[in-house]
């Protein structure tokens, strides 16, 4: 058992220890320095305080899991009606890179009905085993007979890590099988390294990016952590096959649902450019409304939106809900391309907090290039086509 | 039908810095709200409540103070609030603060069903309530964008997937965390705020637990380990590249390339 201890002896102002702790959880109570409920145990005040008056007392340490009992690395294979998600291939690439460290085997667990094909797929990857449980009741994600499997296969594999992808399907999953095996999970990890010792060392921002922490599992495994999507590397496809497939069996009896699929519904496009991964943004450089066909192609390609500046709003030839800025929307995508835009202010705020910021501008002393993360100096009329054709061209060699 | 919310009280403002040098954290205030998502949640037991009848509770585990919340929760119309408050609960991961809630809601009543917010705006991981469904052994659904259908022994939804929406009968009991806009939530009444300000809620500690072994809770029950925290690299990163437009062209489409969005 852990605890924090106070010693009222070496505390000559208790409003220190009240100011330092970032929780709100030193309390000066009637009969003295407290600490309350808000407590996160983080530490801080041991280690900042004042010498010696709070202390982190720890009885006999806890046993530890037998760690040479659980052995390589587990990735689970998101998809959805036998679409493989690809975050599944990154997760993958990212489990080869850290086995090289503990030289353990790397797995892929697959759930679903009639997903032979997708069991060879996973092949090409450079997995060690495919372990796949094949059964109608696996046929769409629901929670109770997914849960069942996983856990079937993690009572007979003993994988020491295990990594899901932040989808849908993976962040409810991941907790209740996380749950179920009494273990750690950690959401949204940016950065994951194996250590020798099979340890996870994992890496996630915390208050909405402000700050990082770094996240082990030191007594427990396995390890588990979700990543999102297009944080880790895919390796290339291989051409061969390689690594085995293993066909798991369970009790039937074991995938019952309480949850019953009735309707599955194609959902329209959404096009609101707040939900949009990527944005591409027409400025007053645009000199005819037909000119916009070519950064819509851009965004097509690029797999986002066309956005605008309130000038074209203005003009008619974009409606309201594509503008950005202070009177129009706020939008933060991981890519945003300015053409021909100039930066004013009011447009910057409503954009600024993007992940990466590319303009596009003829003019060198545009305000827009002081938001910028890679400001093009030049004519959008000459780069734009010429981006178009380079990226096709990439489109084309990756086929 | 009864029905429990899960909310929480979360720090008005995220902006938190770590100062490089002596890893200090400092937050910016100590005003707090009710993490917004769980109004959604809270909105979307008021709508059953008035379809099907029955009640809305609430519960929230933190320091005495998170009882602002449940208040504000009674102030928009809940029935009944309990907080799980207690040291030995400090430091909780995911896994031992879901246990805690579980036990509470075991201590608390029978439910038919329990409601979440899609996530909380401080720790971001979405993860509690599907795990307070297995420590429960009831099912969940999380992403519910829309009610469907009541009735006595299930309820029907609506559950967000990226290209497709699934619609899915859930028996009850069952957990279920819903999607922001699944109801527009209403305001606090002023009424009700004063209809209810003598209101009791029920505070719950180690002591009133089942399982009472306060190894399975707080610091001692988390199997994560802060190691440490940092500040994130914010050195905004940036480039000028001057020349003609095939050469920009092709630095674009190779930076792009690198950043994985071709």
């Amino acid at each position: 058992m852990a605890k924090l201890v106070l010693h009222p002896e070496k505390i000559d102002d208790p409003q220190v220890l009240v100011d330092l702790c970032p929780f709100g959880a030193m309390e000066l109570a009637g009969d003295g320095l407290q600490i309350n409920a808000a407590c996160k145990m983080c530490k801080l005040c041991v280690r900042k305080g004042p010498e010696g008056a709070v202390t982190f007392e720890e009885d006999a340490p806890k046993a530890s899991v037998d760690k040479s009992k659980w052995k390589g690395i587990a990735v689970y294979t998101d998809h959805v009606d036998g679409v493989i998600h690809p975050v599944t291939f990154e997760l993958i690439g990212k489990a080869r890179e850290m086995a090289q460290v503990t030289h353990q085997p790397v797995y892929a667990l697959l759930l679903g009905s009639d997903v032979e094909e997708q069991a060879h797929e996973l092949l090409h990857y450079g997995v060690d085993e495919v372990h796949v449980y094949d059964y109608p009741q696996l046929a769409r994600f629901e929670i109770e007979p997914y849960t069942a499997a996983f856990e079937d296969f993690i009572n007979k594999v003993h994988p020491s890590s295990i990594l899901t992808g932040a989808t849908t399907v993976g962040r409810q999953l991941a907790p209740r099988v996380a749950a179920r095996m009494h273990t750690g999970l950690t959401a949204d990890c940016t950065i994951l390294e194996m250590e020798e010792n099979t340890d996870l060392s994992q890496i996630r921002p915390a208050f909405g990016g402000n700050i990082m922490a770094h996240i082990k599992t030191p007594n427990h495994r396995p390890q588990m952590a979700t990543v999102r999507y297009k944080i880790m590397n895919a390796p290339e496809r291989d051409e061969d096959e390689s690594g085995a497939i293993v066909v798991e069996a369970v009790n039937p009896s074991r995938l019952s649902s309480h949850v019953e699929v009735l309707d599955i519904v194609k959902k329209p496009k959404e096009d609101m450019i707040e939900n949009a991964d990527v944005l591409v943004v027409a400025g007053r450089g645009v000199k005819k409304p037909e000119d916009l066909e070519m950064l819509e192609e851009l965004a097509d390609l690029l797999g986002g939106q066309m956005a605008c500046t309130r000038p074209l709003v203005e003009a008619g030839v974009m409606p309201a809900k594509n503008q950005i800025g202070l009177s129009g929307r706020t939008v933060r995508p991981k890519l945003i391309i300015t053409a021909g835009v100039s930066g004013a202010v009011q447009f910057t705020a409503g954009m600024n907090h993007s992940d990466c910021i590319v303009a596009i501008n003829s003019d060198p002393s545009a305000p827009i290039f002081k938001t910028a993360n890679y400001g093009l100096v030049g004519d959008l009329y000459a780069v734009v086509p010429e981006l178009i054709e380079k990226v096709k061209e990439q489109r084309e060699a990756h086929v | 039908m009864k029905i429990l919310v899960c909310i929480k009280q979360v720090p008005e403002s995220n902006k938190v810095e770590v100062d490089p040098v002596t890893g200090v954290i400092k937050r910016d205030g100590a005003a707090c709200k009710m993490n917004p998502y769980d109004l959604y949640a809270l909105e979307t037991a008021f709508r059953i409540r008035e379809a099907m009848g029955g009640s809305v509770d609430v519960i929230s585990m933190g320091p005495p103070q998170a009882q602002a919340v449940i208040r504000e929760a009674y102030a928009m119309g809940a029935d009944n609030g309990v907080l799980i408050s207690d040291r030995a609960f400090g430091g909780a991961d995911v896994l031992a603060t879901s246990y805690a809630l579980a036990q509470g809601i075991k201590a608390s009543g029978d439910y038919d069903l329990i409601l979440c917010g899609k996530q909380t705006i401080d720790g971001d991981t979405a993860q509690v309530g599907p795990e307070i469904s297995e420590w429960l052994q009831i099912p969940s659904v999380a992403n519910v964008k829309e009610i469907k259908e009541l009735a006595d022994d299930s309820i029907t939804v609506a559950m967000d997937l990226p290209d497709e929406v699934e619609i899915a009968k859930v028996s009850l009991p069952c957990l279920l965390s819903v999607d922001k806009d699944i109801f527009m939530p209403r305001l606090p009444s002023y009424i009700r705020k004063m209809a209810s300000a003598d209101r009791e809620i029920t505070i719950l500690a180690l002591k009133d637990m089942d399982d009472k072994d306060a190894s399975h809770y707080g610091l001692n029950g988390s199997p994560t380990q802060v190691q440490r925290i940092f500040p994130p690299d914010t050195s905004s990163h940036q480039e000028v590249w001057n020349g003609s437009g095939p050469i920009l062209a092709d630095r674009l489409c190779a930076k792009l390339t690198e950043l994985k969005f071709i």
